[in-house]
């Protein structure tokens, strides 16, 4: 699936459109307190609009009406920006629920019997059965069977993937390919309440409840309001005192522009923003909680294989049975690598031309046996009737103890020195003779240090889990720069780690596929399932991720900072706006009887009505203009918290102070060539 | 340099000398380290005996605050029946009457509450017995509430989580016995040598050169006017303050009077620092308060040495600078340095009338009550800060993307829901107090009070407004002091501030008390490279931007309809 990187396209913008109207029933408004008074305010001015026409003493109705339109405007941007966040984290949703359009199914029944039913007819317990060719209807579990599938659709990646029942990679997904053999599947979930259904549902509001963190702000931006409240009603007093009236138009003009509306209006659109950013990166989050954790996460565990290390093994050493002359041995090594195209085989060959030997045999005529999941091993049988086969260590063992031959025990020693150094021993065997042993060593992905580097800066832990024993997982962990290991992990030992970590107070984030990860990923504060995983691991995290692509943490975390930091900017360039506006309406406000305030009118505006109607004007413009940074999200750095601060602190709040200031010195320029 | 300004410079610098040890002593005090004072113990043992306290029984959070609270309705009942009945209780050589309910209610809270509005005057209001045995005994206990309140709040970040908090009765008694009581004693020492009367005798009298008898109030004024600075409680024995010539007799006891109201304050905020092993923390609390300090006095020296412009404008020299309302032997520096330290720490007593200070200086005299946390009272300056503190360290620890912590404890709804409450009862009570006066003055001007509301004022006008808001404004901060020029003895201002001064007192105790013991009883989260700092120059720079903004959004239109209308009109 491709992300859909543009901000707004037209249907959206539709959608939104008319949902920002919809969202002004005062029911939906209350959640959001900053925005409701807001509401208010405009209805008190609609009514002071009409009064003004039969009535003096509130200013012009046309001027009423300005404000008044300005101050709807204020609240339909708001909604639109959090209608514009759900249109898009919809559209996300929905491109990837396209995948699974109505299919065939055919269900197993009870008597054994096949029967054809549309994929939105399955319930939860039934089977079914997807044999070459099929499109899977809906998520499930293998109960019987192992396919390749095509998964492209969901993850991208072309690359087809084995799934089979009883292990760790057990799950199917509804949209994607059987391309060989047959399964047996159950239905995992009911129809509506896959986790894409959830996911769509917290994005789309319904059941989106709001995060701690927000609850917390939305206190804090609630209390500021209530301030500025009484700030506003005791200067009706305070103005009588002074001998100068008020209109109601300037009073809920100030209260206005003083109340957060720029972040009041923006908030929900950056929770959304961020739970569409993790949909995105592909990662489907049960809650928006999970998404804040992320960005506090202090520890992060990562399986080694897959994450640290490219799940390709290099070839590094010949090591052939006592006895075989090392030349026959890589000849028969190369031969059984020609044909394949796996980078371990290549990895064989090119070996092989380094120590300088190339194929003095030929294959033409052979036949090459294709690498399965049941024999676990691959090779070729030449047109001259040599068998040469390589593969796992037990596989050929048996291939070669069943044949009734004998498996040397220098061959089994140097699979365990092999095995204890962190590599994988590969067999080969001609004829059902072991001859001796490959080694595969790990390779370190590329640029992978650089990232521990970059979550070293951020203040995350990474620590590498792997089923290695001491010695070698120290190496590599040395090798790729991970803070910490844990060596010949057993489930119970990541368990234990998280526990111990979290005992200290940290917060851990890890990835897991198997059922015997979900105690752990349930622990854990960031659970992030792999798709192909199993249900039990599914249900166990808080999120998904559909690529299954283990270095997804790094961007989680990321994506979760940035949820935080945009909140936070947005925050303070709120309250720092509100110097300026208080420098354009308080002189306005008392010019006409006390005019030594005029030296408050520093940014020397045309006339307290034009200071009055820019201050809201750029009160409500901000909005919009804000809605794109609210979407992306502010970019973090990883260049140290006080850095960090220091760098959004000058950013968005002296340039908080600085741009209303600008801003509104041009809108009343605008509009004094009217007024 | 100018001799005034050399005057100012030496007492700020004296008081950092005395008050910084004053610090690290205070730490090892209430920590119950080793001190050479130890030999009060048996004192304080004593105490504890004679009142049933076990020392030993550790309290949580909620339970200090019950004792807290439960003391101080003790004194607030006691005080008030002995101001009533002062004229038929004993020590009253000078016949005073007793006081009406309504200005009883408002001196036994104001004094309770450490802020010591007085809308009485020493001379007349009250007899001896009062002066002694209520107003500075409570000038005492009220001080140490809020020491030993604020204890309470370092206890909770000491150890990493942290329910039980120390005992609320060994943090009251040491305040007295570690602290306020061998200085006071001192003080009360230098005074009395240098002038101060400490007597129990009436009235004296003399006759003048034009033959008029003049009596003279005197009375134990010693030992009440030392413990007024160093409690920071500001209540004079004499109705003129520290401006009456036995108050504050010379420029030395000005010295004097002007180290002791800050040395605590400012030891407090060092003995936090080294109570929770976090010494820089401390220094950039102290830097952020004294910034702030300079910030509101630099302007107001300035203002104050140029003279009054209005003066100018009529072509009188004025040398000395503005001399209305000061006293001759401190001269306009020492008086400015006064005004901006009695209304930034919560000191409230005056050496000049800020009545008379320049326009401009009344908007300085009323933010620094307004913040109330540059040094702030004895404790409750810190508690107050530590309100602003979580409000900059949410809004920051947001803007470096993780869940906002303080000292390793997370900062989540509870702790903001009660840090906005707090933030928000400044402004409600200063604004809807001036405002309920304000429409009362404005529309009900004749009402049939015993004083009418349209004589309130001695300056209707800009002024009258200033004085407003500053009553209002003193009350609410517990600063106690007066923009004068108010008719306040009166039903609606003895009841209003009354009760503005009890919500201001009280709630901001409550409130950091709370939020503290919330957060110290979480799981302590160690620091990482991500964890936001909160010793560092940036964070302090925030904090003092979230005091100046909030402040400045809360306040704007009422200060500009106060001292900046006034400023621009003259």
């Amino acid at each position: 699936m491709k992300p859909n990187n543009k901000l707004f396209e037209a249907s959206m913008v539709q959608t939104a459109l008319k949902q920002s109207f919809i969202k002004l029933d005062p029911r939906v408004m209350v959640r959001n307190p900053v925005m409701f008074t807001v509401e208010i305010g405009t209805l008190v001015m609609a009514y002071v609009t009409v009064y003004s026409f039969s009535r003096s003493g509130q200013g012009s109705p046309l001027y009423n009406f300005f404000i008044f339109l300005v101050l709807l405007l204020t609240v339909l941007f708001a909604n639109f920006a959090e209608a514009i966040a759900e249109a898009r984290g919809k559209a996300q949703a929905d491109s990837l629920r396209k995948t699974r359009e109505e299919t065939p199914a055919k269900v197993l029944l009870a008597n054994g019997t096949i029967e054809i039913r549309s994929s939105n007819q399955l319930k939860k317990g039934d089977v079914f059965i997807c044999v070459t060719g099929d499109t899977i209807p809906t998520d499930g579990e293998i109960i019987e069977g192992i396919a390749t599938i095509d998964e492209s659709a969901i993850t991208g990646e072309s690359a087809p993937v084995i799934r089979e029942s009883g292990g760790d990679k057990s799950s199917v997904t509804g949209g994607t390919k059987v391309l060989s053999d047959e399964i047996k599947v159950q239905v995992s979930t009911a129809p509506g309440e896959s986790f894409l259904d959830k996911m769509i549902a917290l994005v789309e509001g319904a059941s989106r409840q709001k995060t701690p963190n927000e609850i917390a702000l939305t206190i804090l931006l609630a209390s500021f309001t209530l301030v500025f409240i009484i700030v506003c009603v005791t200067l009706k007093p305070f103005a009588d005192y002074a001998n100068t009236p008020i209109t109601i138009a300037a009073l809920i003009s100030l209260f206005v522009c003083l109340i957060p509306t720029t972040i009041g209006g923006l908030l929900s659109a950056i929770g959304i923003a961020g739970m569409d950013r993790a949909l995105r990166a592909n990662v489907i989050t049960k809650s928006g909680k999970a998404v804040e954790t992320a960005g506090d996460i202090d520890v992060l565990l990562l399986d080694k294989t897959g994450t640290i290390t490219i799940g390709n093994r290099k070839a590094t050493n010949f090591y052939p049975t006592a006895g075989l002359n090392i030349k026959a041995f890589i000849d028969a090594c190369v031969l059984s690598s020609l044909a394949d195209e796996t980078p371990e085989g290549k990895s064989i060959i090119e070996l092989a031309a380094e120590q300088g030997f190339k194929a003095a045999g030929t294959t033409e005529g052979s036949a090459f046996i294709k690498f399965t999941a049941e024999t676990r091993s691959s090779g070729l049988d030449t047109a001259d009737g040599r068998r040469i086969r390589k593969g796992a260590f037990d596989s050929i063992r048996n291939m070669v103890q069943k044949a009734g031959n004998h498996f040397p025990s220098d061959i089994e020693n140097h699979v365990k020195t092999i095995a204890t150094n962190g590599g994988t021993p590969l067999v080969v065997s001609e004829n059902e003779k072991a001859l001796g042993v490959i080694e595969l060593q790990d390779i370190i992905k590329p640029g992978i240090s650089e990232r521990f580097e970059r979550l070293r800066k951020m203040g995350v832990k990474t620590v590498m889990v792997t089923g290695d024993n001491p010695l070698t997982a120290k190496y590599i962990a040395e090798k790729a720069g991970v803070d910490d290991f844990i060596a010949e992990a057993k489930p119970e030992d990541k368990m234990n780690y998280i526990k111990d970590e979290q005992a200290q107070g940290k917060l851990v984030a890890m990835m897991g596929d198997g059922t015997n990860d979900a105690p752990a990923l349930a622990q854990a504060d960031v659970g992030v399932a792999m798709n192909s995983g199993t249900q039990a691991a599914k249900e166990a995290g808080n999120m998904v991720d559909l690529d299954n692509d283990p270095t997804k943490l790094i961007e989680i975390v990321e994506i979760g900072k940035q949820l935080l930091i945009t909140r936070g900017t947005l925050t303070t360039f709120s309250i720092a706006n509100d110097v300026a506006k208080y420098f354009a309406i308080v002189p306005a406000l008392f010019i006409a009887s006390i005019p030594a305030l005029q030296s408050l009118n520093i940014m020397d505006l045309h006339s307290p009505e034009s200071a009055i109607m820019s201050a809201v004007i750029f009160n409500a413009i901000i909005i919009p203009i804000l809605i794109p940074l609210a979407l992306k999200g502010v970019a973090y750095k990883p260049i140290g918290a006080t850095a960090l601060l220091r760098r959004n602190l000058f950013i968005y709040g002296i340039g908080g102070v600085v741009a209303p200031f600008i801003g509104i010195k041009i809108i009343d320029l605008l509009v004094g060539l009217f007024v | 340099m100018n001799t005034e300004l050399t005057g100012i410079i030496a007492t700020f610098l004296l008081t950092m000398v005395i008050a910084i040890p004053l610090g690290k002593y205070l730490a090892k005090v209430f920590a119950g380290e080793k001190v050479w004072t130890d030999f009060l113990k048996p004192l304080e043992t004593g105490i504890y005996k004679l009142s049933g306290i076990n020392v030993k029984e550790q309290m949580n959070w909620k339970q200090q605050l019950k004792a807290l609270l439960t003391i101080n309705v003790v004194w607030l009942v006691y005080g008030f029946f002995v101001l009533i009945f002062q004229n038929k209780l004993p020590f009253n050589p000078d016949g005073n009457p007793g006081m009406t309910p309504d200005l009883a209610f408002n001196t036994i809270i104001s004094f309770v509450a450490n802020c010591n509005l007085q809308h009485y005057s020493g001379e007349s209001g009250v007899s001896y017995l009062t002066q002694q045995y209520v107003l500075m005994f409570l000038q005492f206990v009220s001080a140490a509430t809020g020491i030993a309140a604020a204890v309470v709040f370092f206890k909770a970040f000491r150890d990493k989580t942290a329910t039980e908090l120390g005992n609320f009765w060994e943090f009251f008694v040491k305040s007295i016995t570690r602290l306020l009581l061998p200085l006071s004693f001192v003080m009360a020492l230098i005074l009395s040598f240098n002038g101060t009367p400490a007597s129990y005798e009436g009235k004296d009298q003399f006759i003048s050169l034009q033959g008029d008898t003049v009596h003279v109030s005197r009375g134990p004024a010693a030992q009440m006017i030392a413990i007024k600075h160093l409690g920071t409680n500001g209540g004079g024995y004499f109705g003129a303050n520290s401006a009456h010539p036995f108050e504050n007799p010379s420029y030395f006891t000005n010295m004097v009077e002007l180290i002791a109201q800050v040395i605590i304050p400012v030891a407090m905020v060092i003995a936090f620092g080294y109570f929770i092993r976090r010494k820089k923390l401390a220094w950039t609390i102290f830097g952020v308060m004294t910034i702030g300090l300079f910030m509101l006095l630099i302007p107001m020296l300035s203002s104050e040495l140029a003279g009054n412009p209005a003066l100018a404008k009529m072509g009188i020299s004025q040398g000395t600078g503005a001399m209305e309302g000061k006293e001759v032997r401190f001269g306009p520096a020492a008086s400015a340095y006064w005004a901006t330290v009695t209304t930034i720490i919560s000191t409230g007593s005056v050496n000049s009338m800020h009545d008379s200070s320049m326009s401009m200086s009344g908007t300085w005299q009323l933010l620094g009550m307004m913040i109330n946390s540059f040094y702030g009272g004895c404790g409750v300056g810190l508690l107050n800060y530590f309100i602003y503190l979580v409000v900059a360290v949410f809004i920051s620890g947001l803007m470096v993307g993780r869940t906002p912590e303080f000292l390793g404890h997370k900062v989540e709804a509870r702790e903001i829901k009660i840090a906005a409450i707090i933030t928000l009862l400044s402004p409600f009570l200063i604004l809807a107090g001036t405002a309920v006066a304000s429409y009362i003055f404005t529309n009900y001007g004749n009402a049939a009070w015993a004083v009418q509301p349209k004589n309130w004022l001695n300056n209707p006008g800009f002024h009258g407004f200033s004085e407003m808001l500053y009553e209002m404004t003193s009350s609410n901060a517990n600063n106690g002091s007066g923009f004068e020029g108010l008719g306040d003895n009166n039903m609606f201002w003895n009841l209003s501030t009354g009760i503005v001064i009890f919500l201001g007192r009280f709630l901001p105790i409550i409130g950091p008390v709370a939020i503290a013991g919330l957060l110290g009883a979480k799981k302590f989260i160690p620091e990482s490279a991500g964890t936001l700092k909160t010793d560092t120059k940036t964070f302090a720079l925030m904090t003092f931007a979230v005091i100046l903004v909030l402040n400045a959004l809360s306040y704007f239109p009422a200060l500009a309809l106060g001292p900046l209308a006034e400023y621009f009109t003259h």
